[in-house]
């Protein structure tokens, strides 16, 4: 039985191999963490907020009635500590349930069930040197009155007789240099496992300081460490939202990962001609390739190629901007060390290989500007033959650059082509902010500060201006298809203006404070999400005309920071008039929380179909490589799903048959002869075929209603599921509230393979 | 107090045996009984096994047991006025570093090289040998056992080389536990009386304390646990001792420290500080006032300097350009391999003295121009020897010689270069201590001594009679002078306590019993280091200047007293406030702890104050090298 608490103040039981809730408690309160003993089935200890005070917590125990119904009132509640901490990993439950420990700050509170007796420790104020020595989190020893403390100046402190108020005793071990974020008893109690800022997890034997191993280079910072309860897995969970999974030999063994959520998305949401995949930053000086459609990081890309130092305050390279050329054959980046000064820049340009499938780095160019780059843009014209493709970056050095590729004349040089500049453009010294090209690539739009310049990007003049003072431009961007005349600029001061560039006139303006504006690259719809006393709100209209043809108010709570126009495979089939811009591509958002969301037009009906039903019938099925298959390939068109329960209904009849069975099972010399054992085989067979036939009529009936209702009820349920098997989902799980009690779908792209759990 | 050394008896082992006698033995084979009252190697037996490494007494402290080069373990019976051989217990090959009795006395517990054995004290029978490097996989290199402990439980507890501590049951011959405290190796091991807590030294300079712990509240089942950590050595920490509420370690680095363990303290106060010793607390330099001349005390030789001189004047905190650089004299070696007791320079600068165990040399320097010769006083009187306390008096024509059993001589320096014994000083009812500390007045007339027994006694020079004793206080005596216009004795005890005791009245002064009414401040009585050396300003008599190892004093007994709840060291705080405030806030002490660590402070005229300077940085590098350890983020 899996217990689950949230911040409404309720605490819901479900079971978990079905992931149906059985019970729902209200206890009223906002519940911050929840902690469920072996011994005590009838009441969970709730973390939660006390009343009439600010960030103050107390831990109380909550008595779990048992009566009928599914929702029941939980209001027996006593306190047992004040002050803690409201994190989840500050307080630890010792041994059979004896007593409880919780630190906070440079305090650890020990409190006996049994004797009523609270005992208080502190560690000595912050020494200068040695910096802070707070405790951050606590595991407790299942075997013996042992606590472990983990502090911030990276020292873990392993508690003993800590039932006398004075002779308690305590020893340290020491390697982490940063805050020790987790640790953990293995399920014996003679091994600690710890981790930290460092990305790796060190392994302490027989709590000595001399005896430890390491399994480095984790990837990012660990944030939570537990042990399976049977000792042989060990899973943590990493600051970029990833969970490795690690033998008790402290191998390497799995690694659950969907989007990873990096330190800083400086990159923008960018889209991939090539595999459709989203572009952003990954692991520290990577780029990710991340595929919507199965929930995957396709690859990750090392461009700093560099080793990350895992310390904190360090200023390390990082990579801030990335462009693909039309065809997604040439990708450039651009990374930079964070310094105020002196910023340290480099332009890369890499040549997508056919033969290895991968970016290989064509051309690195030093310093291409003398300070930051602000935008950066190829002229992506789809027709026209390779060697017109430009690239244009603008820098904060008050000037645009354009970079063409030229023949290589060395003949040493392994390839061919490599780009240099060919063009500086500058306008009165004011800083270049944004550009981009025009459709058909005849025009090359660069913003400085407060002005629109457009330059013919054949022979490089500046044919006109545009300002719509006061405020600085912000973001710009050509209309498309049938609007390509327009020119669409959004500015800091709150105002989005369209100009026609056959008139040079302002064609319209509107009063919006737009942060993010993103076209379509297949319609003429353009997206602009607005940021307006702290919500953002979604308009999508075409320059053209100046009303929007859809508004969507209170998108979410988060400022949006990018969004990206994902091309469909096909173009849907959307009867519904307001979502016809979504037709040829899916919109994308991320907030400044790193969620990544996106607009359906489902509307909340049909999403409403009995979930649990269907998903009964997914997990009863048995655990079979096509389930697994079934499993990971959720969001696959419900054609394919029917196939697959067919097949597996059939597996699953050949194995329910005993006759057969056994037939299968016998070794050959013990079988009565064939002709006595043909007519049971076939009697067998005829009884399987009623059967069947029974049964597949109820799947098809089934499948056919999954059909209608597309593959979103599916993530649906699957969220659900994590929502009460991953801590990191708290986020997401209010994403999904929000959406629900709203008209349009509206949610987070997670990773949905929840087979894993099955593994243990 | 201090017994100086010797250089050819390095003493390996001491032990406390028969009450309050103290035994060492050292890799010359020898052992010594100490005189605690003489400071000097009472007897000398000679071990008949090679070098002793080991040494420990018997629950009962009736009998010793020592561990030879040999591979032998001797047992000496002790009774009284020496030690008897008694017999050997079973030999074997390797040299024994370490022993240890059962508490019952029936065995003892023995560590070589790569092995433990427990020998029967009624058979003289090897009864158990352990293999200690059993299983381990690096037997090429050998596991040196260096230290040892028997419990009563029959646990036997070793420390190696490997850094490791282990538990053995030696009746099976088993390993109970093993704990790697380090990666180096484990010197030294001492155990606390209720045998519930074990500290450990190692050569990295940390010390470990080892607790034996319920694993569940309430259940019988303990085990040892490694707890608490402390580094306060560079390096090897070859001693350790578990006191009921402290742990004391010393090592190679010269620093023995004092750790208390909090949980047993009461409340905080004196005892429940950590404590660190660095450097004797005794007057290791003399200094002659009129001939601006400093002499310094080595273990085995002296040097005698000129002082530097200016004519330049400055500001607070300025550096003054020399005008005469610092110059070394001469340098004495001592003979034979003792080390020296004490010495002192006159104040004129001609005459130099100085002791050892057997010997006392006087020295006659004449200062020809920028040349400096030495002569020998031939025949010197036959003085009861060794001296503790050497002192010239103030115009440098006689010499006071602090001798055993309480007696001072007085020793009258002639010209050209001789000497005469003059007389010898005894208190009344006699002493079995010897004297270790003097004063003499400015004009002669009075000395001051101080024996063993912490007894100041005061004689008449003039007509070499005993004229009073102080009245007795339960502390050491760290340092005592006499004021030159008043006469007055100011007297400094290990308690930080200050007395001042006018000779003539032969009774404490009024501003003494103001100091003993009011009480002196609780930051001085909580320092740790004793004053060494007291001297007087002749500008302004109320003026004393004291000083320590880690501060000098100015105290000014015209001021009013600190309270407690004023801040005794506020000098800094005083440059800050303005004049008017300033007068407020005085007190008599004025504390400088710019000079640190300070060997020496004396006053040469009004306006000279020499400060002997000692940074531990300038005998560390003396010290062999350390284990080198990289430290992360170095």
């Amino acid at each position: 039985q899996l217990y689950s608490s949230s911040l409404d103040g309720s605490i819901k039981l479900w079971d978990f191999m079905d992931g149906i809730p059985i019970k729902t408690f209200t206890v009223g309160h906002e519940l911050l963490a929840l902690y469920a003993l072996a011994g005590s089935e009838d009441s969970v200890f709730v973390v939660i907020p006390k009343s009439g005070e600010r960030d103050t917590f107390q831990l109380v125990s909550v008595k779990l009635i048992k009566a009928a119904g599914q929702d029941l009132e939980a209001k027996e509640l006593s306190v047992i500590l004040d002050g803690v901490d409201a994190s989840p990993k500050s307080i630890a439950f010792g041994r059979e349930g004896e007593y409880v420990a919780a630190v906070k700050k440079g305090d650890l509170q020990v409190y006996f069930f049994k004797q009523k007796q609270l005992n208080r420790f502190s560690v000595s104020a912050v020494k200068a040197k040695s910096g802070n020595n707070h405790f951050t989190c606590i595991a407790c020893h299942p075997k013996e009155d042992c606590i472990a403390t983990g502090h911030a100046d990276g020292k873990i402190r392993l508690w003993r007789n800590f039932y006398h108020k004075k002779e308690y005793t305590f020893s340290t071990l020491h390697w982490h240099h940063d805050t020790v974020m987790d640790i953990a008893f293995s399920v014996e109690g003679d091994s600690l496992l710890s981790g930290g800022v460092e990305s790796v997890l060190v392994l302490w034997h027989n709590e000595s300081d001399c005896q430890k191993d390491f399994l480095p280079r984790l990837g990012s910072a660990i944030e939570y460490i537990s042990m399976s309860p049977d000792g042989a897995l060990c899973c943590t969970l990493h600051t970029d939202n990833r969970i490795t999974i690690v033998n008790s030999n402290l191998r390497f063994s799995k690694s659950i990962q969907g989007l990873i959520k990096s330190v800083d998305v400086k990159t923008g949401l960018v889209v991939d001609p090539r595999t459709k995949a989203l572009v952003l930053n990954g692991e520290p000086g990577h780029l990710q390739f991340y595929s919507l459609q199965s929930d995957q990081q396709l690859f990750s890309l090392d461009i700093v190629q560099r080793q990350y130092i895992h310390q904190a305050g360090l200023n390390q390279i990082d990579l801030v901007k990335v462009a693909f050329s039309a065809q997604g054959k040439w990708l450039a980046t651009v990374e930079e060390r964070e310094e105020e000064s002196d910023p340290e820049l480099q332009l890369k340009l890499w040549f997508y290989d056919e033969e290895t499938q991968s970016f290989k780095l064509n051309t690195r160019i030093n310093m291409p500007h003398e300070d930051h780059i602000t935008d950066m843009c190829f002229r992506d014209v789809d027709g026209l033959e390779d060697d017109s493709l430009i690239l244009v970056t603008a820098g904060r050095d008050c000037v645009f650059k354009v970079w063409v590729m030229v023949e290589d004349t060395d003949p040493e040089a392994q390839q061919s082509v490599s780009w240099s500049c060919d063009f500086v453009g500058s306008y009165h010294n004011y800083q270049a902010t944004n550009c981009c090209f025009s459709e058909d690539g005849s025009l090359l739009a660069v913003s400085f500060e407060e002005t629109v310049t457009v330059w013919d990007s054949v022979t490089w003049d500046l044919k006109c201006t545009f300002c719509h003072p006061p405020g600085k431009i912000r973001n710009i961007c050509f209309g498309r298809l049938t609007c390509s005349k327009y020119l669409i600029g959004t500015t800091d001061y709150g105002f989005l203006c369209c100009w026609n560039l056959l008139s040079c006139a302002l064609e319209w303006s509107a009063h919006l404070n737009i942060l993010v504006l993103q076209p379509d690259p297949l319609s003429e719809y353009i997206a602009a999400v607005s940021w307006l006393s702290k919500e953002s709100s979604l308009f999508v209209f075409k320059p053209n005309e100046p009303r929007p043809i859809y508004i969507q108010r209170n998108l979410c709570k988060e400022k949006i920071q990018f969004a990206a126009f994902v091309p469909r495979d096909e173009p849907e089939t959307i009867s519904a008039e307001k979502y016809l811009w979504l037709r040829r591509s899916q919109l994308f958002f991320l907030t400044d929380m790193q969620e990544l969301m996106t607009l359906s037009t489902k509307s909340l009906e049909e999403r409403l179909t009995p979930a649990s039903k269907q998903l009964a019938v997914e997990e009863s099925l048995p655990v079979t490589p096509f389930s697994l298959l079934l499993g990971k390939h959720r969001r696959q068109q419900s054609q394919e799903d029917i196939d697959l329960g067919k097949l597996v209904a059939h597996n699953r009849h050949g194995q329910e048959s005993p006759a057969v069975r056994e037939l299968l099972h016998t070794p050959a010399h013990v079988l009565p002869s064939a002709s006595f054992l043909c007519p049971i085989f076939i009697n067998s067979l005829l009884i399987s075929k009623e059967n069947k036939s029974a049964e597949e009529v109820a799947d098809e009936v089934e499948m056919e209603s999954e059909r209608t209702e597309d593959s979103d009820e599916e993530r649906d349920v699957s969220e659900m599921e994590q929502e009460d098997t991953n801590p990191m989902e708290l986020l997401g799980e209010t994403i999904c509230k929000l959406s629900k009690s709203q008209e349009k779908e509206l949610r987070k792209i997670r990773k949905m393979d929840y087979s894993w759990i099955a593994a243990f | 107090q201090v017994i100086p050394g010797h250089a050819a008896r390095a003493v390996e082992a001491l032990c406390w045996a028969a009450g309050e006698r103290l035994f060492g033995a050292g890799l010359s084979g020898e052992i010594f009984e100490y005189d605690l009252a003489g400071l000097r190697v009472a007897r000398c037996v000679d071990g008949g096994g090679g070098p002793v490494w080991s040494m420990a007494a018997n629950g009962g402290g009736t009998q010793l047991a020592i561990g030879c080069e040999d591979g032998s373990v001797k047992l000496f019976q002790v009774v009284p006025g020496g030690i008897q051989f008694e017999r050997n217990l079973d030999r074997r090959k390797g040299r024994i570093l370490c022993l240890s009795w059962h508490p019952s006395d029936t065995h003892i517990a023995v560590g070589s090289i790569d092995v433990l054995r427990v020998l029967d004290i009624s058979s003289g029978q090897t009864v158990k040998r352990i293999m200690v490097n059993y299983h381990v996989q690096r037997v090429k290199r050998e596991c040196i056992v260096w230290s040892i402990a028997f419990l009563s439980s029959g646990t036997v507890v070793t420390s190696d080389s490997f850094g490791r501590v282990q538990f053995w049951d030696w009746e099976r011959g088993t390993l109970q536990e093993s704990h790697t405290v380090s990666t180096s190796a484990v010197l030294s091991l001492a155990v606390s009386e209720k045998e519930d807590s074990i500290i450990v030294g190692t050569s990295t300079g940390a010390t470990y304390q080892f607790q034996l712990l319920p694993v569940k509240m309430g259940s019988l089942e303990k085990r040892w646990v490694r707890t608490k950590p402390f580094q306060h050595h560079t390096h090897d920490v070859r001693a350790v001792v578990h006191s009921s509420t402290a742990l004391i370690s010393g090592g190679l680095d010269a620093q023995l420290v004092i750790r208390p363990l909090m949980e047993k303290m009461q409340k905080k106060g004196y005892d429940a500080a950590l404590r660190k010793f660095t450097f004797p607390h005794r007057r290791l330099v003399s200094c002659a006032r009129k001939a601006r001349m400093l002499l310094f005390q080595f273990s085995q030789h002296l040097e005698l300097w000129r002082l530097g001189s200016t004519e330049g004047t400055g500001k607070d905190g300025q550096v003054l350009p020399l005008c005469r650089m610092p110059e070394h004299l001469l340098q004495l070696k001592s003979k034979g391999p003792e080390h020296i007791y004490c010495s002192c320079v006159s104040p004129c600068g001609t005459w130099v003295a100085y002791c050892t165990a057997s010997r006392f040399h006087l020295y006659r320097v004449r200062h020809e121009g920028s040349s400096v010769s030495i002569k020998k006083v031939p025949k010197v009187p036959k003085l009861l020897l060794p001296a503790y306390q050497l002192q010239f008096s103030a115009n440098s024509d006689s010499l006071f010689v602090a001798s055993a059993r309480g007696s001072v001589h007085v020793l009258q320096l002639l010209e050209p270069g001789g000497c005469r014994h003059l007389h010898t000083l005894r208190p009344p009812s006699g002493s079995p201590e010897a004297v270790y500390l003097l004063a003499s007045s400015a004009d002669g007339h009075w000395l001051a001594a101080v024996g063993g027994d912490w007894t100041i006694h005061i004689y008449n020079l003039k007509c070499f009679k005993h004229h009073c004793t102080v009245p007795m206080y339960s502390c050491a005596v760290t340092a005592l002078a006499i004021h030159p216009i008043t006469n007055n004795l100011v007297i400094a005890y290990s308690d930080q306590q200050l007395f001042e005791f006018s000779i003539p009245d032969k009774q404490y002064t009024a501003w003494s019993r103001t100091v003993q009414n009011c009480g002196l401040h609780k930051v001085w009585l909580e320092r740790d280091s004793p004053i060494t050396h007291i001297t007087f300003n002749p500008k302004n008599p109320s003026h004393i200047l004291l000083h320590d190892i880690y501060m000098f004093c100015v105290l000014d007994k015209s001021l009013p007293l600190p309270d407690n709840s004023a801040l005794l060291m506020n000098q800094s705080t005083l440059k800050q406030l303005p004049e008017s405030a300033r007068q407020r806030q005085l007190h008599a002490f004025k504390i400088c702890k710019k000079f640190q660590p300070l060997l020496f402070a004396d006053l040469l005229d009004e306006n000279c104050l020499v400060m002997v300077e000692r940074p531990i940085m300038d005998f560390k590098t003396q010290l062999p090298l350390p284990i080198q350890q990289k430290k992360f983020g170095t």
